[in-house]
């Protein structure tokens, strides 16, 4: 747990002399993946963008005093939730924010509710978290299955897309990401002509890509994460599946991976974001100041990161606002009232079952060529706006909603 | 040649049982009143992983047997557990028991095929198998896959007592260790126990001298998985939780470094060792990132220089048996 | 179109010569294996860690002395081997006279060591290794395309696979080796620096890991945790095979290679499993591995 009480420090010496009327004591957790699979994704990014979030929020408003920690659930919802318990019951947080890894963040949402704190997710994907087992202390911010699947799904059938083959990752969340895209493909327009299961953390897709192939789809859909996608991609540039006129489409990518790929292998590939570093100068000037923070060359903010930043800001206005952080209901609440607005993400909303909504953006992994600087690894396909890009609220099953 | 265990080769003497006696005291005093000064879910985790050492330990130190896939047994327990509690509505105690059992027919069916090899092959069947049973729970549709099962309920022992008292479940975690810890003891100090120290010291000698060697392996295998599926099972109530963490090769390795750790082959090694490698974890969460690395150096710094571990070097030096 | 089960023929032929080339890998990470077993009877669970070592050398040379994967092929194992040989210097020595099992823990907090420190300096999402210019591109055999780096890599495993073997069963120095297993102090009699040659032999052995780890390269993922998830799988290849014997373990990599390769043709989800399920039947019928000479 790194305490950063120097931001706490920072911020009592902006406040221009005097003591203040009204101190308000707040205690975020960004609580991540610091060592494995997600932690480019999320990781130590993530704690610098609460860390700017935090430094821009306290200069205009002094009298909030806001101490950071931060942790590493390895992506084990065990280890997850001990350090919520922990962080809740000992350590006297208030908010836990990030958690990349679905697992992860359903057992951290519980945690919450039954503790009545606040917990912000920014980096993992379920869309149950405003669905079935959404609660009242619980805030989805940055993307979701949902999302996902209709964004790449939806506008990849629009685009031409028509005929889809999956390769899914066997378990549930493999699963949940090919039944959504799969819906999606198959309400506008397109068919699946086939799939296939491979097990988690396969390290040779060659026997799957072989069966893609031959189908003849025009989209593979990769209805997996991490390693899995990263090989399936490189296994495929060495079939010539790109060559053959196939496309691939990623349904939990993000640009840490395309990085990681490199352009020659990842060029072509479709996926669906809701926040690139490259979009425009709001971005690109935020983008300076985390990499200048973050300290490691080459490294770019993910959507995670990003959306970090926009849910700590939203955060602190609502407690401000309430001048308490005690009561997470209330905190969420108000978070649900007011209306979102940051340089990051520009104007949304957050809504009634938890849901924060925001436009989504088609991107195309550029060629080599087209790439003119370091970074530079998307360009857009579509907008989608934030009414379309997430689940409607009525489908969603939330007890929240129609309890 | 020497063997894997070191243990001091002391004839049984009075000195001998006064020292565990009065270690064992001051175990459970410990146990007693750290939840007045410490964390108490801490505690309980650690009190659930010290018993599945202790199990572990039955194995290695007093049979000679290093199974590298113990968390088979403790991952399983824990799953079938939590399945219990959360689907089928099972008090926990009934749970726990449902656990328990499972962990004790798959050290049955795991230990008979084990048993065919010896050494390093058994090690290796051992982790081989524990590896199959992990990309099953990974698949199959009741684990939840890479979500556990999550919310599991305290429930009410015996229908009555609330669990989600810590304090309640805190003595129900306390009895559930000692109760296990002091079976330990008892199959260590039987002639059944003396038997499998035969086996470990000389196996051939123990055939010749008519011993059915490997049957005395086998129950000794199963009553090794069953108590570590009595942690197992007992955890997933505490943590109300059960996740594939628990039957994943690491979850294997670090029963085998809390043990290397504490001691093999002494009965309260695998106890202290698991706390030192929970509080460890705990204290490094903040370098996250180093933990793989350093719980590696402790290894082989054990291996290399420290073998007999903490414990026992203390009984060393003390020239006690602890 | 003849069919099997569904499959047609021709897309079976190409799972066949998949599962061919995932058999190499197996074969040459099993064969690494038997060769530190079978002459130094220490189980080296840190081989997938040295496995990964060799893949992040080829990247490492590429990237900081733009060495590409021709060279990395020779540079990389040497490298490896080298460390695989202080190793054994520094630690290693030590636990011959001690029980087997020490010489496996050991080895196994080395990996732990080797992943956690990679992991540290290069993240977890994997390293971009592309597939050499003059191999790229493929073939089409009419029942698949067959990438040349695939063909490649069957090649190359068979030719250092059975050159280990003639080394080792047919020629003087590898009588020498298996002379110094069975009787050390006999053959240091002989004026034979029987340590040296283990040390040498161990990192031989690491080398062969180091070497898989270049092949793998360019068509996995480079990732610190890609020895780790291989590792447990050979083993288990090595128990089937039965462990002192060199053949053994070449026949049954490529063997259970293809094994697989089918399984992920027929029943997919079973693909991850199928290797234990065929290792825990081989135990109940012959425990020995089909090719084992020690008990």
């Amino acid at each position: 747990m790194r305490k950063t009480l120097g931001l706490a420090a920072l911020a009592a010496t902006l406040a221009c002399g005097g003591a203040n009327a009204q101190q308000v004591n707040v205690k975020i957790g960004v609580l991540s993946d610091m060592s494995s699979l997600y932690s480019d994704i999320g990781g130590a990014g993530s704690v610098v963008a609460a860390k700017l979030a935090i430094a821009d929020f306290t200069a205009k408003n002094p009298d909030v005093k806001v101490e950071l920690i931060s942790g590493d659930h390895q992506n084990k919802p065990d280890i997850g939730s001990q350090k919520a318990n922990q962080w809740y019951d000992v350590d006297k947080v208030d908010m836990i924010i990030d958690t990349p890894n679905s697992g992860v963040a359903l057992a951290v949402s519980q945690v919450t509710a039954s503790k009545n704190k606040i917990f912000i997710v920014s980096g993992a994907a379920a869309s149950d978290l405003t669905g079935p087992k959404c609660n009242a202390n619980t805030i989805h911010w940055t993307y979701d299955t949902w999302m996902l699947a209709n964004g790449t799904g939806k506008a990849l059938v629009k685009t031409g897309g028509d005929t889809w083959f999956f390769l899914t990752a066997d378990y549930a969340f493999g699963h949940a990401l090919e039944r959504d895209t799969a819906a999606a493909v198959e309400a506008n327009g397109g068919k699946v002509v086939g799939k296939v299961r491979h097990p988690l953390n396969t390290n040779d897709f060659s026997s799957f890509l072989l069966q893609a192939q031959a189908s003849k789809a025009k989209i593979i859909g990769l209805a997996n994460a991490g390693g899995d996608t990263i090989n399936a991609i490189k296994s495929g540039a060495e079939f010539g599946i790109v060559k053959g006129g196939q496309k691939f489409a990623g349904l939990l990518v993000f640009a840490s991976d395309v990085i990681a790929l490199g352009l020659p292998t990842a060029q072509g590939l479709t996926l669906t974001e809701t926040w690139y570093w490259d979009m425009n100068d709001a971005n690109r000037a935020w983008t300076k100041r985390w990499q200048a923070e973050r300290g490691a060359a080459g490294k770019f903010p993910t959507m995670v990161q990003a959306g970090v930043y926009s849910g700590v800001t939203h955060y602190l206005k609502a407690v401000a606002a309430l001048k308490s952080a005690a009561d997470g209901k209330a905190v969420v609440a108000e978070m649900k009232k007011t209306p979102t607005d940051d340089p990051l993400f520009g104007k949304g909303t957050v809504r009634a079952d938890g849901r924060k909504l925001h436009p989504a953006y088609l991107f195309e992994v550029k060629a080599p060529s087209e790439s003119k600087y370091p970074g530079d690894i998307y360009k857009i396909r579509a907008t989608i706006p934030a009414e379309e890009a997430f689940r409607p609220l009525k489908e969603g099953n939330c007890p929240l909603v129609s309890g | 040649m020497e063997r894997v265990v070191d243990p001091l080769a002391q004839k049984p003497s009075a000195r001998r049982t006064h020292s565990e006696t009065i270690a064992f005291v001051v175990m459970v005093a410990a146990l007693i009143a750290a939840p007045f000064f410490t964390y108490p879910l801490f505690l309980m985790q650690a009190m659930c992983f010290a018993l599945f050492a202790c199990a572990f330990n039955l194995l290695i130190g007093y049979v000679g047997l290093l199974s590298f896939g113990h968390a088979l047994y403790f991952g399983w327990a824990s799953y079938l557990s939590a399945y219990a509690a959360k689907v089928w509505g099972f008090t926990p105690e009934l749970a726990i028991l449902t656990g328990t059992a499972t962990a004790a027919v798959c050290g049955l069916v795991a230990g008979s095929l084990a048993i065919r090899r010896q050494g390093i092959y058994f090690a290796m069947v051992t982790l081989a198998l524990a590896q199959m049973m992990f990309f099953f729970a990974l698949q199959a549709k009741f684990t939840g896959g890479e979500d556990g099962i999550q919310a599991v309920p305290r429930g009410y022992l015996f229908g009555v007592i609330d669990l989600r008292n810590e304090m309640a479940m805190y003595i129900v975690v306390l009895i559930v260790f000692l109760a296990g810890f002091l079976f330990i003891y008892r199959i260590i100090h039987s002639p059944f126990g003396e038997v499998l120290k035969a086996i470990r010291e000389n196996e051939t000698r123990a055939i010749s001298l008519g011993y059915k060697t490997d049957r005395y392996k086998l129950v000794a295998f199963v009553l090794s998985a069953t108590l570590a599926g009595a942690a197992g099972a007992t955890k997933a109530i505490v943590l109300q939780l059960a996740s594939l963490t628990d039957v994943n090769w690491p979850m294997s390795g670090e029963v085998v470094l809390m043990t290397l750790v504490g001691g093999l082959g002494s009965i309260f090694g695998p106890v202290v060792g698991s706390f030192v490698i929970l509080v460890m974890q705990y204290k490094l969460a903040a370098v996250g990132e180093w933990v793989l690395v350093i719980q590696g150096v402790i290894f082989v710094a054990c291996v290399l220089l420290f073998r007999r571990g903490v414990i026992g070097e203390l009984a060393n030096k003390l020239r006690i048996r602890l | 179109m003849f069919e099997i089960l569904g499959i047609p023929l021709t897309a079976l032929f190409g799972q066949l010569l998949i599962g061919l080339i995932n058999g190499s890998f197996y074969a040459l990470l099993s064969l690494g294996l038997a060769v530190i077993f079978g002459m130094l009877n220490i189980i080296n669970f840190s081989h997938g860690a040295q496995y990964m070592l060799g893949a992040f050398a080829a990247y490492l040379l590429l990237q900081y002395s733009g060495l590409g994967y021709w060279p990395a092929l020779i540079v990389a194992p040497v490298l490896v081997g080298i460390t695989g040989m202080i190793v054994e210097r520094l630690f290693l020595q030590w636990l011959y006279k001690l029980d087997h099992l020490y010489g496996l823990l050991l080895t196994f907090g080395l990996a732990l060591i080797v992943e956690g420190v990679a992991r540290n300096f290069f993240g977890s999402a994997g390293l971009p290794y592309t597939v050499p210019e003059s191999l790229q591109g493929g073939r089409n055999l009419g029942f698949m395309f067959l990438p040349n780096y695939r063909a490649w890599v069957i090649v190359a495993s068979l030719t250092i696979c059975i050159g280990t073997w003639f080394v080792i069963e047919r020629t003087r120095l590898g009588a020498y080796l298996r002379a110094a297993t069975e009787n050390p102090t006999l053959v240091r009699a002989f004026g034979i620096n029987v340590s040296r040659m283990i040390t040498l032999t161990y990192g031989f052995g690491v080398a062969l890991a180091a070497f898989a780890g270049v092949m793998a390269a360019p068509v996995y993922n480079v990732s610190p945790q890609m020895g780790s998830e291989l590792i447990i799988v050979v083993f288990a290849v090595v128990v089937i095979g039965g462990m002192g014997s060199i053949l053994g373990a070449i026949i049954t990599g490529f063997g259970l290679g293809v094994i697989e390769g089918l399984t992920k043709v027929f029943v997919p989800e079973a693909s991850n499993t199928v290797i234990f399920v065929i290792m825990a039947i081989v135990l109940l019928v012959r425990p020995a591995g089909l090719f084992g000479r020690r008990g």
